[in-house]
């Protein structure tokens, strides 16, 4: 075989795959548009076969935002992540640096603690901690189940092992002839800390950022048991949409392409530092 | 809109609540004794991190486990059991078809999803750049959405309609054409089928991430390695198999363990489309319904405890590889 005719066919395989690929989710997007007594009798390739037969509209984007709740989810979606992606940065770059540049006895077990809680099932801690916040309410009246704060505790802790440790790999690469340097110049390490190493580090900063960002957003469990039906998110709406066929599908795709479009907006616009993130935290 | 406010006014009352934190735990421990304060400082930094962690993780895991042998009763009072709530799960046929279910996972899932990455990546190296950009970002896209959004999209493929009706899910409507009866796929247990889907759900999220490491790693192997084959008249697939693979050998297999951790964990795909049922519940899904449908607390806690124990080995691993990797630099 020749390399041309080699490489076209590398290039169909290919392309075949990525079409296979692309195939459901273009189905649902289509499906979003459709009218109702449309979507219910025709599979959405019938847009192909009778491309002058079609009823395009808004309808079930209308439906699914205003009458299913999904206008109010998709802002408790934002309420719960923008905070659970801000609050754990600070406290992961101040523990990165005290694993990178400090010494202490007990360095090395605490640090290999923290790779062993990278893989740790976030069901493991999730009765206790809820039981925890319910005896909390009960002897202080303070609730915090069924609040947005349950859920951002509950993220920001659960988030720092794999903060710190993308943290920590990427400090390492920070020169210690650098910091010795601003130790000699009589620099105390909180003022090495903020002057110099966390302006370095901001592009670890951003990588788990958007890693936490996607991973809040898209979370379903850690919504359903701290915040719950008080304030439903996007995914907790979407998953009692699915059980609820009676108004066709049209309504659940235009509801699930609302919660794709956050996630999508920031794979098209940030592409090369969003699969840096989403690698980057891959281990969770 | 009330909501967003409060969110914001979090972030900005939190940072600001943090920075006076370490603040004033670096001013306090200024004013120690020079050798304590050395002692304290490396503290300061890693202190509240270490106590969030054990307050919010290694206390709450260690009760899972204490739970996990005792009995709960609505009104909240506890009892010990022993091994009560292990015997029963144990005894139990769904529970042994269960863990059945997450041996199948554990043996397909990762292998399959690595391959497929890795086929990928191996592919679309040998196209044009544009071509190759555009064919990553297709395999790559499912990564980034939630399970529910993957469990609409995939029931819509596995849409039923009673024979004589137009089938509207893809699936049916291409097995009637080829002459078949309509089938509700996600009820097919004869031979795992069912799950197998599931499992086709979960390569078609991850293969993305694989695809993307293995990428990287193919893209980094030396290109006088690859001459040398190429010179000594080596076919495309000794090439691969006998110069590349060996080279990116360690990242397949870092990516391996972490798509086999998902596969372990798994519980939204099979939560979404079949709730458990049809045969194909899994430990995750099991402890979801336990513990917030039926509200048996020791049993959700004994298949929580089983789960951590089936990860350990892996989390050894991990360590162990981490200290490998720290020793040889």
């Amino acid at each position: 075989m020749s390399k041309k005719k080699r490489y076209i066919g590398t290039t169909i395989t290919l392309s075949v795959l990525a079409f296979i690929w692309l195939l459901p989710t273009f189905g649902l997007l289509i499906t979003s548009f459709r009218e109702g007594s449309q979507a219910q009798i025709t599979g959405w390739w019938d847009i192909f076969a009778h491309p002058f037969n079609q009823n395009w509209t808004l309808i079930a984007f209308d439906q699914a935002l205003n009458k299913k709740g999904l206008a109010a989810s998709f802002i408790s979606s934002f309420a719960v992540t923008i905070p659970a992606t801000v609050l754990p940065l600070l406290f992961a770059a101040y523990a990165a640096y005290g694993f990178t540049f400090l010494r202490f006895k007990g360095r090395e077990f605490l640090f290999s603690a923290i790779i062993g809680l990278l893989v740790i099932p976030i069901e493991a801690a999730l009765v206790p901690v809820l039981k925890m916040f319910l005896s909390f309410e009960k002897h202080t009246g303070i609730a915090l189940s069924g609040q947005y704060a349950a859920a951002w505790f509950v993220h920001s802790a659960f988030a720092m092992p794999l903060a710190i440790y993308i943290m920590r790999n990427y400090m390492m690469t920070i020169p210690t002839a650098l910091i010795e340097a601003a130790r000699i110049d009589g620099a105390e390490d909180y003022k090495i800390f903020w002057r110099l190493v966390l302006p370095i580090s901001v592009p670890a900063l951003a990588s788990f950022a958007i890693f936490q960002f996607l991973w809040v957003w898209n979370d379903y469990l850690i919504a359903f048991v701290f915040v719950g039906n008080d304030h439903p998110v996007l995914t907790y709406t979407l998953l009692s949409m699915l059980g609820q066929y009676g108004e066709g599908w049209q309504v659940v795709a235009a509801g699930s392409f609302i919660s794709l479009s956050v996630p999508l907006f920031i794979f098209f616009s940030l592409q090369r530092y969003f699969v840096r993130g989403l690698t980057a935290g891959a281990v969770k | 809109m009330k909501d967003m406010l409060t969110a914001i006014e979090a972030v900005f009352i939190g940072i600001s609540l943090t920075i006076f934190v370490y603040w004033a735990l670096d001013k306090v421990t200024n004013l120690l004794p020079r050798r304590s304060k050395k002692a304290l400082k490396p503290w300061v930094f890693i202190g509240p991190v270490v106590l969030l962690i054990g307050s919010f993780i290694v206390i709450p895991a260690i009760q899972s486990i204490r739970l996990s042998f005792m009995e709960e009763d609505i009104d909240g009072s506890t009892k010990w059991v022993g091994l009560e709530n292990y015997k029963s799960i144990f005894g139990d046929e769904n529970f042994r078809q269960m863990l059945g279910n997450n041996l199948l996972w554990i043996a397909i899932a990762p292998a399959l999803t690595v391959a497929f990455g890795l086929l990928i990546a191996q592919l679309s190296n040998q196209v044009k750049p544009r071509i190759e950009a555009i064919i990553k970002s297709t395999i790559f896209m499912p990564m980034t959405i939630s399970f529910v959004a993957a469990a609409t999209i995939w029931r819509l493929n596995f849409a039923y309609a009673p024979e004589g009706q137009p089938q509207i899910g893809l699936f049916n409507a291409i097995w009637t054409k080829l002459g078949g009866s309509p089938q509700t796929w996600m009820q097919i247990d004869a031979f795992k089928f069912n799950s197998l889907l599931l499992i086709v759900i979960f390569i078609w999220l991850n293969a993305g991430f694989a695809m993307v490491l293995l990428s990287a790693a193919i893209k980094s192997v030396p290109e006088d390695t690859l001459e040398a084959g190429r010179v000594d008249g080596a076919s495309r697939s000794q090439l691969f198999f006998q110069i590349i693979l060996p080279q990116i050998w360690p990242t397949t297999l870092a990516v391996f363990i972490t798509v086999l951790i998902s596969a372990m964990k798994i519980f939204g795909i099979v939560l979404a489309m079949t709730g458990g049922n049809f045969g194909t519940n899994v430990l995750a899904q099991s402890f979801y319904l336990q513990y917030f449908s039926y509200g048996n607390t020791g049993i959700a806690m004994a298949t929580v405890v089983i789960l951590m124990l089936a990860i350990v080995p892996v989390m050894i691993y991990q360590i162990r590889h981490y200290r490998r990797v720290e020793a040889d630099h």
